[in-house]
Formats: structure tokens, sequence, C-alpha cells
């Protein structure tokens, strides 16, 4: 393992002498934001650093499309910008956009056979915001098929690679989903920041497995315009970068009222980066007995032990909460989310976009069984199966509704312990990554979401904070979970966990 | 509620997927193990409980009645499999 690069590294780093690659891709986002304004170095050598950084790791598979003129445009705009006084909060940042967000001109296929080549005519609202405070977009990043998968291994373009290993093993890793391509991308220093979205843990769980932070805010907070929809009760947008500050920086962007959106909440954004102080002083941390499972990871319950004490130690109160109904959230998770799937992935008929299978002589149905059938992979075939099933005639109530009246207590459960704490804190999976291949059984992969999906179901902001290493040398994650709008008080819980456990680890560079 | 190879191509033609023959039986297998699964919230005493409609409350909201956006034919059009004369193109279906 190497330390984080800082600015005191700068002269005579890297491959290229002063300011060489490294130097540049291994700062933070606040670190570019502030050296490009410094003059230490341009928005170019900034673009320029992260394109070689993101071509000379191709191994990794993070990316499905690279896009390097969209890097470099704005690369030459942040310049004049911030020569001219004019410069946004992100001007010259490049980022890395999760292959589920809409970019005009530019493919976006979520993954999957079904929309190969499908090139968008709009742009989603959460990239417009990223680019009109300035950032670059480096490409489309890989990630589960549809956003349905745990270890990004369902992707109709190759699983993505993770950029860590175990200790003495070459054995390649998985970097978690579904937002997997983000999450090696931001750890392996190809992208300083990127979006990801989250249905019942998509972006905690990657972010866990590869070292980083990653937020998933309210449900409404960030506008789910022009992203391709997966579970839509569900789905939100968030970042996911190396530390807390960073992923308050891009959610600041990334989160406001959008009226294309109807469930976009129409209330005010707090300036999150001035909410990170790191103390915790008259807070109340709670300790859900339920996430405490039988068998768990010895390692992933002492980081978790870990983690009260730094909150402690920082001020914080932690008091024991009940979340009764814990147990009976993934099975009603893996009822809603493929109801809702089922019905959203039903426009991919071949008439409009994508894929289109026409049978010789065949009749429109025909044509919509081919195009299915050869366009979706197996697992989201899997989910839309499980969904139509779920909400066929005799089985809507047995299923669906009464996994919607479950969702009712789950959220009732978290409502009722916001009157004993302010956040609570748990682990982000229950394992550190695991390899390629290791868990072909869907059921035991749907597990993975354990600890990730209650908070989903009750649309609550949450995230993960690197922690420390397992036994093996991976990165554990906590997640910390808060009160629906209070991204600023999960954030703050997060700075304060990363500032004790001074996570500086990174992956060894193999590729 | 045991799922046979008939309910799977049952399911499969309502979600307009076509399976192979010997995708059928894994299929079956699979989503028994699944909905065996997701059967334990039967076991939950969900009497009075409403089903969950919005997550974070949250107002329908009204917009004035006025024509947005429009003359967008071609965008439209710009990713369609087959577009003919300025629609979109697919097999006959009326004889």
């Amino acid at each position: 393992m190497t330390g984080e690069t800082n600015m005191n590294d700068l002269a005579g780093s890297g491959p290229g002498g002063p300011l060489g690659s490294d130097a540049l891709t291994g700062l933070t986002i606040a670190a570019m934001r502030d050296g490009l304004r410094a003059r230490n170095f341009s928005a170019h050598e900034l673009a320029e650093a992260h394109i070689a950084a993101v071509e000379a790791a191709r191994v990794l598979n993070a990316f499905i499309v690279e896009t390097p003129g969209h890097a470099r445009a704005a690369a030459a705009a942040a310049d004049a910008a911030l020569a001219s006084g004019t410069a946004g909060p992100l001007a010259g940042i490049p980022l890395g956009i999760k292959d589920l967000f809409a970019t005009v001109g530019v493919q976006t296929t979520a993954a999957s056979k079904i929309l190969e080549g499908f090139v968008p005519q709009y742009e989603s609202t959460v990239t417009a915001k990223l680019f009109g405070d300035g950032a670059g977009m480096l490409g489309k990043l890989n990630m589960d098929q549809f956003a349905m998968g745990s270890s990004n291994e369902t992707s109709a373009f190759g699983n993505v690679v993770s950029p860590w290993r175990a200790g003495g093993s070459n054995r390649p890793l998985v970097p978690g989903g579904s937002s997997g391509g983000s999450a090696a991308a931001v750890s392996a220093r190809l992208v300083a920041g990127a979006t990801g979205t989250d249905t019942g843990g998509s972006i905690r769980q990657p972010a866990a497995f590869t070292g980083i932070s990653g937020i998933k805010p309210t449900y409404g907070r960030c506008s789910r315009w022009g992203v391709v929809a997966f579970a839509s009760s569900l789905d939100q947008a968030g970042p996911m970068a190396r530390d807390v500050r960073d992923c308050a920086i891009l959610l600041q962007s990334m989160s406001g009222f959008d009226p294309k959106d109807s469930t976009s909440l129409d209330v005010a954004v707090p300036d999150f980066e001035a909410a990170l102080t790191g103390d915790m002083r008259g807070k109340r941390v709670g300790v859900p007995r339920e996430y405490r499972l039988d068998g768990m990871d010895a390692g992933v319950a002492a980081a978790w032990d870990q983690g009260l004490a730094w909150l402690k130690d920082a001020g914080a109160e932690i008091v024991d909460v009940s979340l009764p109904h814990t147990k009976y959230a993934l099975p009603a998770y893996y009822i809603i989310a493929p109801a809702e799937a089922s019905s959203n992935l039903a426009r991919y008929d071949g008439v409009r976009y994508g894929l289109r299978v026409a049978p010789d002589g065949g009749s429109l149905d025909a044509m919509y069984e081919a195009t299915r059938a050869a366009g979706f992979g197996p697992e989201v075939k899997r989910r839309i199966m499980v969904g139509t099933y779920v909400l066929s005639a005799g089985f809507y109530d047995a299923y669906y509704q009464q996994a919607q009246k479950v969702r009712t207590l789950i959220a009732r459960d978290f409502a009722a312990v916001w009157d004993q704490c302010d956040v609570l804190l748990t682990p982000t999976a229950p394992s550190a990554a695991f390899a390629a291949g290791d868990k072909a059984d869907p059921l035991e992969m749907y597990l993975n979401d354990v600890f990730t999906v209650p908070s989903s179901l009750a649309g609550l902001p949450a995230m993960s904070v690197p922690s420390g290493l397992s036994a093996t040398g991976l990165p554990l994650g906590l997640q910390v979970i808060g009160r629906p709008l209070d991204e600023a008080g999960v954030l703050n819980a997060g700075f304060a966990l990363e500032r004790a456990a001074g996570f500086t680890a990174r992956p060894d560079r193999w590729w | 509620m045991s799922v046979d190879a008939a309910i799977v191509t049952r399911i499969a033609h309502l979600a307009r997927i076509r399976l192979s023959e010997g995708e059928v039986l894994p299929l079956a297998g699979e989503l028994n193990a699944i909905i065996g699964w997701i059967e334990q919230l039967g076991e939950v005493d969900t009497t009075g409980v409403e089903p969950m409609t919005a997550v974070i409350p949250n107002l329908l909201r009204w917009r004035d009645d006025v024509v947005t956006d429009g003359a967008v034919r071609d965008k439209v059009l710009a990713n369609a499999p087959a577009a003919e004369m300025g629609f979109f193109a697919v097999p006959k279906v009326i004889d």
C-alpha cells in the first residue's frame, strides 16, 4: 500500500516529472479545485493526466465508452473561465459517469445489449448540473446490467475488475455493484469522482469494496430525469469519490429540485461542505441490534466496534436501538424492485430505440419476444420474470401488496428510532470484496445487500466510508444512515469517521 | 406455491421474453428458490397497515396547462431501429 498523494508530493513525483500524471490523479477534488485556482496546474494538464490514466487501465474494464474529447473541451473551457474569474465550482474536474445517465451524443446502454448503440438526444439533469458547474466527462462507466447486481458480473460489456487484490493473491476480485465501474475508476485514480446510482446499495457496497466514499441521498434529493429506470420508487443518484469532502462537493452540484421529475423534492439544498466539522458532540449514534447477525464476519464486527469507538471519541453518545422488521427488508426488496423493473423495462420493445430482432414474417409479438430474449442478460430476465410473477393475477395481494405493507413497517421502524438517535452506524456489507464467480447462486448474491437495502426501502440518506482493511488487506466500509433530508448530518458523521480512521490505503498498481 | 415449467412459460409470455426449451427448467428452479425465500413475508402481521405509496411525503404538483416542448420529431426518431416517413416502422399488425 502506498499513501495518498498530497500537495507536498507534487514536485518531482510521477513518470512525467514535476506535475506528472500520478501526482495529479492522486489529488482529491478539493485539492484539484484549490490547485487550479492557485494556478499550480491547468485544467488541461489535469485532463491529460486522467485521460492517460484511463487509457493505461483498460484491463480493469471500468469504462464502456471513453470520452477524452468531452474532458478536453471541459478543460479548455475551465482554463478560460479560471483566467477570467468566471469558473464554476467544478471547473476542470474530470469525472466518470455511470452508464445509466443519459448523456447527449454519447452512447448510453445501462450495460445492456438491448441499448447498444443508443445515443441520447438529451442530457440527464444530474449530468447537466455537473457539466454546468464546469466538470468534464472522461467516459461512461461500466456497471451491472440495468443496475441489477452486486458484483459487476452482469454487464453485457464484461466484468469490471477491482484494482484491489487480496494480500499475496493475484485472483481478480469484484469491485461490487451495481456502480462497479464507478468504484473501480475512483479507487484506481482514473477519475476524480464519479456518479453512481443506488437502488438497494449500488453506491454504498461498491464504495466499501474499493476503499472509497459514496453517498445515496434522500429519495428525491437528486433528479431521476434522464437516469435509466430500474425500480423507480428506490432509484437515487449520488456521488462516489475518494473522501467525504469530495462527496459533499459533488452532491452539492447534483442535488436540487427538478420539475421534470415528479418525485423530485422542492426543498432547499444546504451547504454540505460547510457542515463538515467532524464534531459529534451532542449527537447520538444508534446501533441497530438486528444488524448484529449470527456468524458475522469477525473483521466486519471489529470494524463496526472500532467505528463506534471513534464516534464516541468525537463526542457522540452511543445508544442501542431496535429496527424489528430488518430481516424482512431483503425479501420485500426482492419483490418490490423486480416488480417495478418488470414494468419499467417493458419499454424495451424493439420499436423506438435499441435492439430489434424481427424474425422473418413474424408478428409484432414475435418481434417483442425475440428482441427481449436477445437483448436482456440472464439476471435481467430473471428479475423481470420474478416481477411479472408477483404482479400477475392471483398473486398481487400475497406478494406485491404484502411487500409494500412490510415496506411501511420498515419505514416506521426507522421513523421510531429518530427519537433516540441522530444517525445510525452499521457495516456497509457483510464481507470484504469476493472473487468473480464466487457467488454463482442468485439468492446468495442478493444476501450481500442485507445492510444497505433497509434504508433504501425507507428512502433515507446513507453513506459508506472506508474504515480500514480486512485481515487479507481488503477495504471494509462503515455505513452511516440518517434522517430524511439530513445528508449534512450523514456526511459529518462520515467525516468524523474518516478523520479517526486515517484511511490512506490504495490499491498497488498492477495494471 | 411451486413454479413449474408451465408457469415459467406463461410468465415468459406475459413478459414477452422468448425462452428456449433448455432455459425453462433452470429458470423454474431459480424462481422457486427466490419465490420460496420471499414467501417468509407471509409471516409478518400487516393487519391494518397501509401499503407504502410514497417513501418521502411529496405532493404531486400542478403545472400550467401549456405546451412546453415539441417540434422534436427527428430527435424522437433518431434511435429508432426502423423509421419511415416520420414514423416508427414495425412488422405488419393488421391483415
